[in-house]
C-alpha cells in the first residue's frame, strides 16, 4: 500500500470509505450466498418438500402421539433366541451370519399400526424385526411383515395412502371417494391390496410367515451381486383365521397366544432366500417375484425367550432395514432409504420421551421352561 | 506491510478441512431433509466425519509444531481477540461435533460402520435418553460451527477486501514466498 496511513488506520472502518464499502458489500453477497445455499440444502426453503421429519408428522397426525411408543408397528414385544446358519447362504453372501454355526438374535413381534394400546382384533398386519449379532461387531437388522406384497411402490405413495385413509373430521371415518382416487391413480397398489386381500392372516404371530418384501443384494466373497428378498416361514403350520375375530375378547389375544406357546417351547422359523432373475423388479415392493424362483433354506431362526419391552431391550433398537453387514446391500428399492431415514426420526423422537410399560406384558410364571432363557446381555456387546 | 504466511503443512490441512467440513455441513443438513439420499449421504457423513477428527488432531499437534504466523503489529485488540476466541472456538467445535456424532450412535447401539465391515467401537453405552440428548447437541453443535465458519468467511473476505492486510493471502495464496 503506498498512502501514508497512521498504524491501524485500515481497520478503521468510520468515516466509510467508497471501497471499504463495496468490499463489506461483497462480503455479504458471498455469505448471503453460502448461508441461502444451506438453507436450501436443508429444505427450509421448500416447505412441500416430503421429508422424514413430514413423514413422522403424518404418523402422528393419523394415530395421535404416544409418547415413548414407535410412530408405527407401536405395540409389541421383545424376543430373543438364535439362528442356526447352515452354510448354505455364503455362495450367496460374504455375511459372517451365513458362515455354518450359530449367532444370537433380539428380535420384536409388533403389530403393523402406531397405536400401542389398540386391541389386537382391530389390527391386521404382523411384523417379526430381527438383529442378527455375529461375533465381531458386524449387525444385520430385518423389519419384515406377514404380506405378499407392500401396498405401496414409493414413499411418496405410502404418504398418500396415509392421507387418503386418514378420517374425514366430518364423519369421522375414511373418505372412500379419496380412497378410490388413491387406488385410481396407482394401480400398482390396488393390485397389490389385491394380493394381501387375497390370503387369510394366519391365526396367530407364530405360524405367520413374515417377508422382506423390498429387494436387497447379497454380495459373495468374488464380489458377485444377487437380487434377493427373504422369508422367514414359520415351523408351525399355517392355520387361516377366518372369519376375523371380532370385539370384544382379550384385547392382547395375539400377543398372549404367542407367549403362551413360547412357553410351551421354542419358535423356529427357517430363513428361505429367493433369488431374482435378470429383469424381476427390485424397485417395487408391491410386485411379488414369480413362484418358480429359486429359492435356499440357509438356517433356522429359533426364539425361546420372550419379555415385555423394557430398556435396553427391543425397544430401544431402531430396526433400521439398511443396518446391514458387509455381504449385504440395499437395492434400487426407493422405499428402503425412506426406511432408513423415517424409522431414524420415529427412533429419535421416541428415544428422548418418558416411558409408559407396554400393554403387552409377560407375567413372571411365564418365562419358559424349555430352554434357559437368553436374555440381551447374554447374546449381545453392550445392550 | 504484509503479514508472514502460514507454513504451507498448515495451509493445506487448512483448506483440505475447509472443504471436508464444508461438505460435512451440507451432507448433513441435507441428508435429514431428503429419503431418497439419506442412506448414501450417510455412509459419506460417517468415514467423512471421522476423518475430519483424525485430522483436526493432526492439526493441533502441527501447530504447535509450526506455529502460526503473527497477526499484524497494528490490528486492534478487539479484533485480535475476536480472531482468537473465534479460531479456538472453530477448533473445539471441529472435536466435538464428530465426537459427539460418533458418542450418539454409540448410545443408540448403532453399529459405526466406515466402509465395508470396517466399523468403530462404541464409546458410550447402550442408553436411550443419552442418544437424544447427544443426537439434538449433534445439531446445535453442527449449526454452531456454521455460524462460526460464517462468521471466519466474512472476517476473511474482509481482511482480503476491506482491510487488505495481509491476513488472508498468510492462509490463501498459493504462490511460493518472496524471498
Ligand atoms: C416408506 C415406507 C415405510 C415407512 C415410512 C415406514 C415407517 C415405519 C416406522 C416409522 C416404524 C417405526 C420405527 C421405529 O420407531 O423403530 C416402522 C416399523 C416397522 N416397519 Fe415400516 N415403514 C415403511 C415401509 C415398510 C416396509 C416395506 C416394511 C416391510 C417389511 C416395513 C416393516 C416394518 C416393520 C417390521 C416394523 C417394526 C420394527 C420393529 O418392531 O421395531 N415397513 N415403519
Ligand atoms: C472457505 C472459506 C475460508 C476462508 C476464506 C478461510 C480463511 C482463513 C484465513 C485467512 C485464516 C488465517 C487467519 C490468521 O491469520 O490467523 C484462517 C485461519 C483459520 N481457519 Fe479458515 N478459512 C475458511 C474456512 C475455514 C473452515 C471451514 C474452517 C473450519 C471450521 C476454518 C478454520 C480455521 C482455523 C481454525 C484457523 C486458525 C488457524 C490457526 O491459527 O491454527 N477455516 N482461515
Ligand atoms: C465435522 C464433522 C461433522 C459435521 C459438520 C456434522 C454435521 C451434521 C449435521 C449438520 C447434521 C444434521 C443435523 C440436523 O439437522 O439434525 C448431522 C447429522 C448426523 N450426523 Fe453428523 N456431522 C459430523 C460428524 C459426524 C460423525 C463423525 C458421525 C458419526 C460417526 C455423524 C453422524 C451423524 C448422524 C447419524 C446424523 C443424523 C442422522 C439422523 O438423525 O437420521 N456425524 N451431522
Amino acid at each position: 500500500m503506498n498512502e501514508q496511513q497512521p498504524p491501524g488506520a485500515r481497520y478503521r472502518l468510520w468515516p466509510p470509505h467508497p471501497r471499504a464499502l463495496a468490499g463489506l458489500g461483497a462480503t455479504g453477497l458471498v455469505l448471503a450466498g453460502v448461508a441461502g445455499a444451506f438453507a436450501y440444502t436443508g429444505g427450509f426453503l421448500s416447505p412441500g418438500k416430503l421429508t422424514q421429519s413430514r413423514f413422522i408428522d403424518r404418523f402422528q397426525a393419523l394415530n395421535g402421539v404416544h409418547p415413548g411408543f414407535r410412530r408405527n408397528h407401536a405395540k409389541g414385544v421383545c424376543v430373543t433366541g438364535s439362528f442356526a446358519s447352515n452354510g448354505a447362504g455364503t455362495r450367496l453372501s460374504r455375511a459372517a451370519v451365513f458362515a455354518p454355526g450359530s449367532v444370537p438374535v433380539i428380535g420384536r413381534f409388533a403389530v403393523g399400526i402406531g397405536k400401542p394400546f389398540m386391541p389386537d382384533n382391530e389390527t391386521e398386519v404382523r411384523s417379526l424385526a430381527l438383529s442378527f449379532r455375529p461375533a465381531g461387531g458386524e449387525e444385520w437388522r430385518t423389519g419384515i411383515n406377514d404380506i405378499p406384497a407392500f401396498p405401496v411402490r414409493t414413499p411418496e405413495a405410502f404418504y398418500e395412502l396415509m392421507g387418503a385413509s386418514a378420517a374425514d373430521p366430518a364423519t369421522g371415518k375414511p373418505d372412500p371417494a379419496r380412497m378410490q382416487a388413491f387406488l385410481a391413480a396407482h394401480p400398482e397398489s390396488a393390485h397389490a391390496l389385491g394380493l394381501i386381500r387375497a390370503r387369510p392372516f394366519s391365526t396367530g404371530f407364530a405360524n405367520a410367515s413374515y417377508n422382506s418384501l423390498d429387494a436387497f443384494r447379497f454380495v459373495n466373497a468374488g464380489g458377485i451381486s444377487t437380487p434377493v428378498r427373504w422369508t422367514l416361514a414359520a415351523v408351525d403350520p399355517y392355520v387361516a383365521q377366518t372369519p376375523a375375530p371380532d370385539a370384544p375378547r382379550d384385547p392382547n389375544y395375539l400377543f398372549d397366544a404367542l407367549i403362551a406357546r413360547m412357553q410351551q417351547a421354542p419358535l423356529q422359523y427357517r430363513l428361505v432366500v429367493t433369488i431374482g432373475r435378470p429383469g424381476d423388479p427390485t424397485n417395487d415392493a408391491t410386485q411379488p417375484w414369480p413362484a418358480d424362483r429359486e429359492r435356499v433354506e440357509v438356517g433356522t431362526l429359533t426364539l425361546d425367550h420372550v419379555e415385555a419391552e423394557g430398556p435396553g431391550n427391543c425397544r430401544d433398537i431402531n430396526y433400521d432395514p439398511l443396518v446391514l453387514p458387509d455381504g449385504i446391500a440395499p437395492s434400487d428399492d426407493p422405499l428402503l432409504s425412506a426406511r432408513s431415514a423415517a424409522y431414524s426420526v420415529s427412533f429419535t423422537r421416541r428415544a428422548g420421551e418418558e416411558k409408559t410399560p407396554s400393554q403387552v406384558q409377560v407375567p413372571e410364571t411365564q418365562t419358559p421352561s424349555a430352554q434357559a432363557p437368553v436374555t440381551p446381555s447374554d447374546t449381545g456387546k453392550g445392550s | 506491510m504484509t503479514a508472514q504466511r502460514f507454513p504451507a503443512f498448515s495451509r493445506l490441512l487448512h483448506w483440505l478441512m475447509a472443504a471436508m467440513i464444508l461438505a460435512m455441513l451440507f451432507i448433513g443438513i441435507g441428508m435429514v431433509a431428503s429419503l431418497a439420499d439419506y442412506h448414501w449421504l450417510l455412509s459419506i457423513h460417517r468415514p467423512l466425519g471421522v476423518a475430519i477428527l483424525v485430522l483436526v488432531a493432526v492439526r493441533l499437534v502441527n501447530r504447535q509444531i509450526n506455529p502460526p504466523p503473527p497477526l499484524p503489529a497494528d490490528m486492534p485488540a478487539h479484533l485480535r481477540i475476536a480472531a482468537h476466541a473465534s479460531h479456538g472456538l472453530l477448533y473445539a467445535l471441529m472435536f466435538a461435533v464428530p465426537l459427539v456424532g460418533w458418542a450418539m450412535l454409540s448410545a443408540a447401539r448403532y453399529p459405526i460402520v466406515l466402509y465395508g465391515a470396517w466399523q468403530l467401537p462404541p464409546i458410550l453405552p447402550q442408553n436411550d435418553m443419552f442418544y437424544a440428548w447427544l443426537r439434538s447437541a449433534h445439531t446445535v453443535l453442527a449449526l454452531a460451527l456454521f455460524a462460526v465458519f460464517l462468521a471466519h468467511l466474512a472476517a476473511a473476505l474482509t481482511h482480503a477486501f476491506v482491510f487488505r492486510d495481509g491476513v488472508f493471502q498468510s492462509m490463501a495464496s498459493v504462490r511460493r514466498a518472496k524471498a
